[in-house]
């Protein structure tokens, strides 16, 4: 039930629009969002955009993740 | 797959269970307890207890929505699914969760209306398209799904669609978490909590955990490298404090939208939870001004007190107090075919987990 896929925005129409991942379309409500654009990733979660997810944070992650690695 | 992929890194992975390895002190057993369903499933599916240090025990929660949904939630969508011109439309892992007598994927063998959606947005284009018919949609999930019923109901409510209603089995998870704390058998130390949750209730709800019960939390996500890097940070916590792993999806405030939502068409009350029983607080109920949408108030069905199956062991497998090896019935009686207790129902029950993964 927390599977959240993280998906891009291709349109948007009012609260409503399409996102995309891998070639998978599918009708995605944006209700629970604030300033969303086409290109930002979100987390999908029953049919409803609920977080976008921030790319920044996504790479800091990662390059932490390599420092401690070593 | 962006975003996923590169959490998914072979190497770094086993360069960060190397990490974590080096940084456990060899004289104690560290204790952490994971409160949701896709946590469970992918330690099992990444094979994450291979690679950790064995005196990190992993220990599975109520976390899974489905498995702590008790059986008169189940008897009741059964009776309110016998009812003429009703269709029941559900998430897909709710069709083989036992009630008293039957299930709703037997109902459904039987001719009863009971479809399978994905959103309850689809449920409520069902009642929109379906006039002559009553939808009644099966409200089951935490705070990640619940802001998302709520819009249906808003949207029902403003559109002045008469033929939909939800019958709210919604629970929180904080209050959960409390009662486990205060309950004396539960030996934990630490929590990785629900990411996607927090992406809506934010980070403070969790704050007790570490300033009154002393125990380490970390927010943490869902693939292999969030899991273990929410693991080294445990660890490494010198005094207990709630830390966020899942910094890419999750802001420390949650979605103030999504709560908006929560708040303004439920309301708080005790809920039962399948195995642990009754928890203050930790249910919601459609507030007042939305009864018309209530299903439980629409159709006041009745149902005798349930019974759950004798020799399941889910209430202290969900508690993390067992293992489903524990259990007598465990790939015997009880199996994904024919489940007994929800653990083996939901695909992300612990036992269904085990029975996957680690028989």
């Amino acid at each position: 039930m927390c599977l959240g896929i993280p998906m891009k925005v291709i349109k948007i129409d009012g609260d409503e629009g399409l996102v995309e991942s891998g070639g998978l379309k599918r009708k995605a409500n944006f209700s629970l969002m604030k300033d969303l654009k086409i290109g930002d990733y979100i987390l999908m979660h029953a049919g409803f955009a609920i977080e976008k997810i921030k790319e920044r944070e996504a790479k800091a992650t990662l390059e932490a993740l390599k420092g401690i690695a070593g | 797959m962006k975003y996923v992929d590169e959490f998914r890194d072979k190497e770094l992975i086993n360069k960060v269970a190397r990490q974590i390895r080096e940084s456990v002190r060899d004289d104690r057993i560290y204790n952490i307890m994971e409160v949701c369903g896709t946590h469970t499933m992918n330690i099992f599916r990444f094979g994450l207890r291979d690679i950790l240090p064995k005196n990190i025990n992993l220990i599975s929660g109520p976390g899974c929505p489905v498995c702590v949904t008790p059986t008169d939630f189940i008897d009741k969508a059964i009776e309110i699914s016998n009812l003429k011109r009703v269709v029941i439309a559900t998430f897909g892992d709710m069709l083989k969760v036992p009630g008293s007598h039957s299930s709703l994927e037997k109902e459904k063998g039987r001719g009863n209306s009971i479809r399978i959606v994905y959103s309850s947005i689809d449920a409520l284009d069902i009642a929109r398209k379906n006039p002559g018919r009553e939808v009644v949609f099966l409200g089951i999930g935490f705070e990640t799904t619940v802001p998302t019923v709520a819009i249906s109901i808003l949207a029902a409510a403003k559109e002045k669609i008469k033929n939909y209603s939800v019958l709210c089995g919604h629970k929180t998870m904080p209050e959960v978490l409390k009662a486990l704390v205060k309950d004396g058998d539960i030996n934990v130390d630490g929590f990785l909590l629900p990411g996607h949750v927090s992406t809506i209730i934010g980070a403070r709800p969790y704050q007790f955990l570490s300033k009154t019960y002393k125990k380490r939390c970390v927010i943490t996500g869902f693939e292999p490298l969030d899991i273990l890097q929410g693991i080294l940070m445990l660890v490494r916590q010198k005094t207990p404090m709630v830390e966020v792993q899942y910094t890419r999806i999750m802001s420390t405030n949650g979605n103030p939208v999504a709560r908006s939502a929560m708040r303004n068409v439920f309301e708080k009350v005790q809920s039962t939870w399948r195995g642990i029983g009754v928890v203050k607080d930790s249910g919601l109920k459609i507030r007042n001004r939305y009864s018309d949408l209530d299903a439980e108030r629409r159709f006041g069905v009745k149902v005798k007190r349930s019974k759950d199956r004798g020799g399941c062991i889910c209430g202290s497998v969900l508690k993390g107090l067992s293992t489903p090896l524990d259990c007598k019935l465990f790939g015997k009686a009880c199996t994904p075919v024919n489940p007994i207790g929800a653990c083996m129902v939901s695909g992300e029950g612990t036992c269904a987990a085990y029975y996957k993964y680690k028989r």
